[in-house]
């Protein structure tokens, strides 16, 4: 896994205001026969991306010149679905460093905390309002500190305290990795496998 | 001692160690992969010098990206064909035992997992695959991970995680005819949304549960994760045991009387406590069929679409992007509607229960000439099971081809894509936008409404084929 450590980032947004975006969007099946972890990133939302014959498709929201940033903020349930964690390298190599919503499908959090890729739960309402600001102006900016906790958007001021599990922080902030971790406990999972009964 | 929930029992059982404020250190018995999900974990075991912990725990299959036609022949796809063959040079790399493309006892995952007693009531279980839930049939913890918790497995048999809060969903009263363990649980999901068991773990529990064989507990355990639930489970019961004796053999288990005394133990405690508890009647169940792009977009197949969202929200944006994507209108009807594809199979429904229910319609009759049918058996094992059951030839006398096994139309990963904007009424679990190719609109229907689909060339009720004493009308 890569060491990717993460601490302060203050970027505008890319929006995508839709529900239920699911990992065959985000990254669909043809493109997985990959063996590699790098280059998911120019099919992040193919079929949203270029129309049938192959153009890009003007219409979609990473094809509008007008957004940018680090920072994709999306509808409620993002990365249902598959466990794919294509899905999460694809954002990452197309360059976001968070991702925004009200709510996220679990092993797509799991998948993007173990990548680097910081999941940020907000409120139905404030994820609204920050979808209409950045709609209007594509300058919104957003400051997002880890150490802290905060989600900022910095034109209004309005703040808020995300979650995240308190060992997660630990690793992002430090750039630290769960299987180094797990070497380190060899003797404790021997251990446990001599003892072990059926329950 | 507080009571517990079977859930409980097996996860803390499993627990090397908890991270105070962080995930548990939670031991894995069995590990399933395969070729997609798990090249670039094995390269990072090569990254970091070291190897596989324990191999034997590791099972390997080929399924995602394979053909169903030809099998013998070199995959044509390149990129396809190197990541099978990836995951045969790392299997024997490791040392890990792999039921490959040829291997007679091939198979999806899912379907091969429990035919070949690897699947063991009380374990914790694994893939790099969404739908490992199904193992929970066995009252088991199955669950999905990445890739990156696959590299975890390999490298120390144990990854890191948190515990999800527990859900009961029970099902009590009777089924009626032409109504299956599908329906029950695309019921389920469309009663609770397509997120509506996220970060939950799901018990099933009531008679109607119990009614069900191993094969139909799968299905509905397969799809807890199309509601957001990590996984789901069934107690063990006489049903399981009876199917885990029937295996020709279970490896690791010895004595099977003395291990069945002991998986008898695996239950919740009477006065368990479920963070979320959830009752549904069976008797108010029909025929589903999904109208939309995610798995709660469902209803019973003579209803109307609805003309707002799941949350009563007059015609969101993302509802009617989706209508729109199906080419259906709110409060449309959808029986009568002209099909272009049926696909049979899939870790959902392609177990030779599937089979046998398809065949039930279609006995006797002829597949409509629209249709462009797909079936596809789970395993090596069940295509031989069909073909001894004499299904395979009266597939074939009906108009049908039936295919090799794999995961096929389910993802379209390999060439039975669903053409752009065509009607595919699958067995299989996910509607998402393009997920049987690009274009692709899918309906989700059990086999029996497949089967009634693929003789009428349209979204037909399959109880119009059955009576009343549940047989098929002739
Ligand atoms: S059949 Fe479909 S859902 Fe099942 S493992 Fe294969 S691709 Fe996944």
């Amino acid at each position: 896994m890569p060491k990717v450590k993460f601490d302060i980032l203050e970027s505008t947004c890319i929006p995508l205001p839709f529900e239920n975006v699911d990992t065959d969007q985000i990254i669909p099946a043809r493109f997985l026969s990959a063996t590699s972890r790098q280059g998911f990133g120019d099919n992040l939302f193919r079929d949203w991306r270029y129309t049938k014959s192959g153009e890009k498709n003007n219409e979609f929201v990473l094809n509008n010149p007008v957004y940018s940033g680090k920072v994709l903020v999306a509808g409620k349930n993002f990365g249902s679905g598959s466990s794919r964690e294509h899905a999460v390298w694809a954002i990452f190599d197309y360059g976001f460093k968070a991702v925004v919503s009200s709510f996220f499908a679990d092993i797509f959090m799991n998948n993007a905390l173990n990548n680097g890729l910081l999941p940020i739960v907000i409120s139905d309402d404030l994820l609204k309002k920050l979808l209409v600001m950045v709609q209007k102006n594509p300058d919104t900016k957003v400051k997002i500190d880890l150490e802290k906790q905060t989600f900022t958007i910095i034109a209004t001021g309005d703040s808020v305290k995300f979650g995240i599990n308190p060992y997660k922080k630990e690793c992002l902030l430090k750039g630290l990795d769960d299987i180094d971790f797990l070497l380190n406990m060899k003797s404790a999972i021997n251990s446990f496998e001599n003892n072990k009964s059926l329950l | 001692m507080k009571p517990k929930t079977l859930f409980d029992k097996i996860w803390d059982s499993h627990v090397v160690k908890s991270i105070k404020d962080g995930p548990d250190v939670l031991y894995i018995d069995r590990h399933y992969i395969h070729e997609v999900t798990s090249p670039q974990a094995f390269n990072g075991l090569k990254e970091r010098g070291i190897g596989v912990f324990r191999p034997g725990k590791t099972i390997a299959t080929a399924d995602h990206n394979i053909p169903t036609k030809d099998q013998h022949l070199a995959i044509r796809d390149l990129l396809s064909r190197t990541q099978v063959e990836r995951l045969s040079e790392n299997c024997q790399e490791y040392g890990i035992e792999l039921f490959g493309l040829n291997h007679p006892k091939n198979g999806i995952v899912h379907v091969i997992g429990p035919e070949l007693g690897y699947t063991l009531p009380g374990m914790t279980i694994v893939c790099g695959d969404s739908h490992t839930s199904t193992h929970g049939a066995f009252g088991t913890i199955a669950f999905g991970i990445g890739t990156s918790e696959v590299e975890m497995v390999l490298a120390t048999q144990c990854i890191l995680q948190p515990k999800p809060k527990k859900m009961r969903i029970t099902l009590d009263g009777e089924l009626h005819r032409g109504v299956t363990s599908k329906d029950i649980i695309m019921y389920i999901i469309s009663e609770i949304s397509a997120s509506g068991a996220t970060g939950y773990f799901v018990e099933y529990c009531g008679s109607a549960i119990r009614n069900l064989s191993m094969e139909a507990r799968m299905t509905i355990c397969n799809m807890s994760i199309e509601m957001g639930a990590r996984g789901g489970l069934i107690a063990p019961d006489e049903t399981t045991f009876e199917y885990l004796k029937k295996l020709p053999s279970i490896p690791g288990v010895n004595d099977i009387k003395s291990t069945i005394e002991e998986w008898k133990k695996l239950g919740s405690d009477q006065d368990a406590v479920f963070d979320k508890d959830l009752k549904f009647d069976a008797g108010s169940i029909k025929p589903m069929i999904t109208y939309g792009t995610n798995p709660g977009m469902g209803m019973a197949i003579d209803d109307s679409i609805p003309i707002s969202d799941s949350n009563g929200n007059e015609a969101s944006s993302s509802f009617m992007k989706s209508l729109d994507y199906m080419g259906f209108k709110p409060g449309m009807k959808l029986l009568g509607h002209p099909v272009d594809y049926v696909f049979i199979g899939s870790c959902t429904n392609g177990r030779i229960e599937d089979f046998r229910a398809f065949a039930q319609i279609i006995r006797g009759r002829q597949k409509a000439d629209n249709i462009t049918a797909l079936i596809v058996p789970g395993s090596k094992k069940v295509e031989e099971q069909m073909v001894a059951e004499g299904l395979t030839d009266l597939y074939n006398n009906a108009g049908f081809e039936v295919r090799q096994p794999g995961c096929s139309s389910c993802l379209a990963m390999n060439e039975d894509k669903i053409p752009q904007g065509k009607y595919a009424i699958s067995t299989s679990n996910r509607n998402f936008e393009g997920r049987q190719g690009p274009g692709s609109r899918t309906l989700l229907a059990s086999p029996l409404t497949a089967a009634a689909a693929a003789i009428t060339g349209r979204i037909t009720d399959p109880r119009e084929f059955i009576n009343d004493e549940n047989k098929v009308k002739k």
